[in-house]
């Protein structure tokens, strides 16, 4: 019986079987990588808002305070965002001729709400509670970022499940004492005084950590 | 053929995946936008005279309905910070970092004519507003404007204390700074 196949074959078929499990794996690695880039999380994006809100103006020039527009913030799930009387409290008297606060003149005088882009956008099947961080020790910067330096409104954060967990899994460095909940620029403890403030506001807070991982905590 | 039967089912399944149902839910998120609705939008504007479920129905009394704590004077000395002291300032002089970038100085608290009024007018003055205040009504429930009237007494009192105000021991570590 004549060889069928040429004798350089079976190494070929071995480099052919090994180079397909490689793309295997870096096909894995790849798209591993791709879900969690911001190109799929958002992360850093900049939405296009009718009006170009400043929170660095506003926040860091002026020191208004978040709960200030975000009345809800610390009493239902959803923050709340500010209605146009909020923006005219000020802004009758101030800046009323500036063509960028056009639209809200507009909104106020007709009477139709303005149509703020949402940034921060969590999956339907995630049930995110805002009372229950802030009144629990969780900074509005651990997850909005340095809100005090953006000129325009962008998502800090991943808001990956993967980057929940990371806090959820171990929360001590990330609270506050109840005053600095809307501070800026404020650290997360190292290891080591987490270690005592972290655990300190842990019990002061009375926040069991292992119930923080549970899937109906945030699934249900 | 056979042999590929695998891999196409795999594939099946991890295209299966892909619907994005789940995190689109057909549920209207707060403030979302409803078609149909009025403004379009979700979010209603309860009909005039709505009274919350928890909420009194009584007419609002005269002065704090709870007896003066340090829990309330700290939560009006917060709400004091996040609600009034943009125009107010922090000390009430009326020199708020708004104002300073224009706004209209509103009268300090410290005048002859504020110190004198009750309680009641702070708490009339934000749930209503007055001349060029927008009303905070919306924005800070009744028991917090008991509580910012109240720290704006303490604030009040803090610039027109004298020494003889001061208990003993303070008066005490007072006399003995230079």
């Amino acid at each position: 019986m004549p060889q069928i196949f040429h004798r350089r074959t079976d190494g070929l078929v071995r480099i052919l079987l090994a180079s397909g499990g490689l793309a295997i794996v870096a096909l894995a690695v790849v798209a591993y990588f791709i879900d969690r880039s911001p190109y799929l999380t958002g992360q850093g994006a900049v939405p296009e808002q009718p009006v170009p809100f400043s929170h660095q103006h506003h926040v860091a020039g002026l020191g208004i305070d978040c709960r200030y527009c975000h009345t809800g913030v610390e009493k239902s799930p959803f923050a709340g965002l500010p209605d146009t009387h909020t923006c005219m409290s000020c802004h009758s008297q101030l800046w009323t001729n500036a063509q960028m606060l056009a639209p809200v003149r507009d909104s106020l005088e007709r009477d139709i709400p303005l149509r703020w882009i949402r940034v921060h956008k969590l999956a339907d099947f995630v049930y995110f509670n805002h009372r229950v961080h802030v009144t629990n020790g969780i900074g509005c910067e651990s997850c909005h970022g340095r809100v005090d330096r953006m000129p325009l409104m962008r998502q800090a954060a991943p808001l990956t499940m993967q980057w929940c967990l990371d806090c959820h899994r171990n929360p001590g460095p990330s609270l506050r004492p109840p005053g600095q909940i809307t501070a800026m620029g404020i650290e997360p403890a190292s290891e080591a005084r987490a270690a005592t403030s972290g655990h300190t506001l842990l019990k002061q807070y009375a926040i069991h950590t292992n119930r923080l991982t549970e899937c109906i905590t945030c699934h249900r | 053929m056979k042999a590929g039967m695998p891999a196409v089912i795999v594939a099946l399944m991890a295209v299966a995946a892909c619907g994005d149902s789940m995190r689109d839910q057909p549920r209207y998120d707060p403030l979302s936008a409803a078609q149909g609705w009025p403004h379009n939008q979700s979010a209603r504007v309860p009909p005039e005279g709505t009274v919350a479920r928890d909420d009194s129905m009584a007419p609002d009394p005269q002065s704090p309905p709870t007896a003066l704590s340090r829990a309330q004077l700290e939560r009006g000395r917060e709400r004091y910070g996040i609600f009034c002291s943009p125009c107010h300032g922090g000390s009430g002089h009326g020199d708020g970092m708004v104002v300073q970038r224009g706004f209209p100085a509103p009268p300090s608290l410290h005048s002859e004519r504020l110190r004198a009024a009750p309680l009641r007018h702070y708490y009339d003055v934000i749930s209503g507003g007055i001349g060029r205040m927008y009303a905070y009504g919306a924005r800070v429930p009744p028991q917090d404007r008991w509580a910012i009237a109240v720290y704006i007494r303490a604030l009040q009192l803090s610039q027109h204390a004298t020494v003889d105000d001061l208990a003993p021991g303070e008066r005490k570590a007072l006399e003995k700074q230079p």
